[in-house]
């Protein structure tokens, strides 16, 4: 005879296993949240008469004006564009040897460190504010924009080659030394061939980064065509403005989609 | 001649790989290194040409002690010692040349290796010994296009290109089917005897390390158990190596399937694989 034993039931273990813990946590947060959001002060006068700006603003797009300034449009796309290649390429340069010596598997303690530190304080500091801090140096104009994303590509390049570096296939990265390669010989057969599409693919996606970013930085006075953006909207002249965040937005699908074939190529 | 004097490898985790091995291996012979998993049989091949250092003892290959040797100096050894791996371990992204070329870095100096202009004479080999393992139509395939069989003629190709006089050669087998492993342990061992290699075999499976060894180690918690010929391996040698089991199956497998496998791929020698299997099935059938 069998007897039925009691049925047992199951129900999946909390994330966090104090239940006041847990019901408190959640209280604190939807309080402040709703707190946190009343405390915004809306001026309803105000947004009704921003209400009109606005909509000139969009109303411009219907009606984009490439014409009258398209001497300064121009000028300042293609300061945009030097910027974007010239800090693109000279970031990627020096991040790589960076690279190497973040990566933990390849470097001694010391260097190790060093590189870290460079890419900690390359990626603290948003690119405004060392824009704001290259003019200071340097005085307007496109060199203290290209410095600024130079600096800035660098730390990213660096952070994210130096972790694709660390998780190589380590067998691969032995066969080659046990042919008794140089380190230099190891790097460039076993080490490159592995991390090749990756680093394609960051640089790709960082000549977008730093294009669109080189929008940003005329209007800390470091160049592009940010700084003619700057001018437009300074003068209402919302037609001139709308075009040039036209030509912006077109660079910028045309650079998805170069780098969407390109990194789809190099796998 | 490849002399192992005291060889020990203790992890910083405290656990003792390797304790005192000592072993001599005379040109030209293939010893098959077996034992359980754990058993230190990856960290000795890999102690012999320092891709894990060793704690204690000596390595010594041809009378130059390799453990004492520079960075510069072990380089310069290490071309001497070829090394076949378990899952292939070539660069995927390369290309079936440029995987056996990279067995004469260390001969080439950094340019030239860099803008992959390697000396004629190091061309012509690479293309003679992939058209002796059976790939020479596909020298600019990548890596990562092949076959698991067809890998591992490309790693066998470019430890020979280092024209070694060492082979250390780790689970060259584990990620290939029976009839690949076969062609592959044949081929090794038939490119040992011609260019009389001393090697190392670390190898799972102990009845096709039967097949085409000569002479078999047993290594057990970092410790010599077992070295004699393969037809020493009883069922009581077996489980003092492994442990309790029932060996007759292991044994047996051995002697059934060899007639089966027939020369297919132009290199074996189907005559040289009876010979061998009536010399094992004689031993096992023995009381």
């Amino acid at each position: 005879m069998s007897t039925v034993s009691p049925s047992r039931t199951w129900k999946r273990p909390p994330l966090i296993k104090d239940t006041k813990l847990r019901y408190g946590l959640l209280l604190f947060v939807i309080v402040y949240f709703i707190a946190a959001f009343f405390s915004y002060e809306v001026n309803w006068a105000r947004v009704y008469e921003g209400l009109d700006r606005g909509w000139e603003f969009i109303k411009a797009f219907s009606n984009p004006d490439f014409v009258t300034r398209w001497k300064d449009i121009s000028a300042g796309i293609w300061e945009s564009i030097i910027i974007t290649v010239t800090s693109t390429v000279v970031g990627i340069i020096l991040a790589i040897p960076i690279a190497l010596g973040t990566a933990s598997n390849l470097a001694p303690k010391p260097v190790y460190l060093f590189c870290r530190g460079i890419i900690a304080v390359a990626r603290a500091l948003h690119e405004i504010i060392v824009a704001i801090l290259m003019v200071a140096i340097f005085g307007f104009g496109p060199l203290a924009g290209f410095i600024t994303l130079a600096f800035s590509t660098i730390g990213f390049i660096a952070k994210l080659l130096a972790e694709d570096i660390e998780n190589i296939s380590k067998p691969q990265a032995e066969a080659v030394k046990s042919t008794g390669s140089g380190w230099w010989q190891w790097i460039n057969y076993a080490i490159q061939p592995q991390v090749m599409p990756r680093l394609i693919g960051l640089s790709i996606y960082r000549v977008d980064i730093n294009f669109r970013s080189s929008s940003i930085l005329g209007l800390v006075g470091a160049g592009g065509v940010g700084a003619t953006l700057n001018t437009a909207f300074d003068r209402y002249e919302f037609d001139t403005a709308a075009a040039i965040i036209i030509i912006i937005i077109a660079i910028v699908l045309v650079l998805e989609y170069v780098s969407s074939f390109i990194r789809a190529k190099v796998q | 001649m490849l002399q192992l004097q005291n060889l020990g490898k203790s992890y910083k985790t405290g656990d003792d790989a390797l304790k005192g091995v000592n072993l001599e291996i005379p040109d030209g012979q293939i010893v098959g290194l077996i034992g359980p998993s754990g058993a230190g049989k990856s960290t000795l091949i890999r102690c012999v040409n320092r891709l894990v250092e060793p704690t204690t003892g000596k390595v010594i290959l041809n009378d130059v002690d390799v453990t004492t040797l520079s960075a510069g100096g072990l380089r310069k050894e290490r071309r001497k010692m070829g090394m076949i791996f378990q899952e292939y371990a070539l660069v995927d992204r390369l290309t079936i040349m440029e995987n056996v070329l990279s067995g004469r870095l260390g001969y080439v100096g950094f340019w030239k290796s860099f803008l992959r202009k390697y000396p004629q004479s190091d061309v012509d080999e690479a293309f003679r010994l992939l058209e002796r393992v059976g790939l020479d139509h596909m020298v600019d395939k990548r890596a990562d296009e092949l076959s698991g069989g067809q890998k591992q003629r490309v790693g066998i190709a470019r430890a020979l290109i280092q024209d070694p006089e060492v082979l250390l050669i780790d689970e060259p087998t584990a990620s290939l089917d029976p009839k690949t492993s076969r062609q592959i342990m044949r081929l090794i061992a038939e490119l040992c005897k011609e260019r009389n290699l001393s090697t190392i075999v670390n190898i799972h499976d102990v009845a096709l390390a039967q097949m085409y060894v000569e002479r078999i180690v047993g290594l057990q918690l970092g410790e010599i158990v077992f070295d004699g010929p393969p037809e020493g391996l009883t069922p009581d040698v077996l489980t003092q190596i492994y442990g309790e089991e029932d060996w007759e199956a292991t044994i047996d497998e051995v002697s059934d399937d060899v007639d089966d496998d027939i020369n297919e791929d132009g290199i074996d020698s189907a005559k040289n694989t009876d010979k061998i299997a009536k010399v094992i099935t004689e031993a096992v059938s023995a009381p």
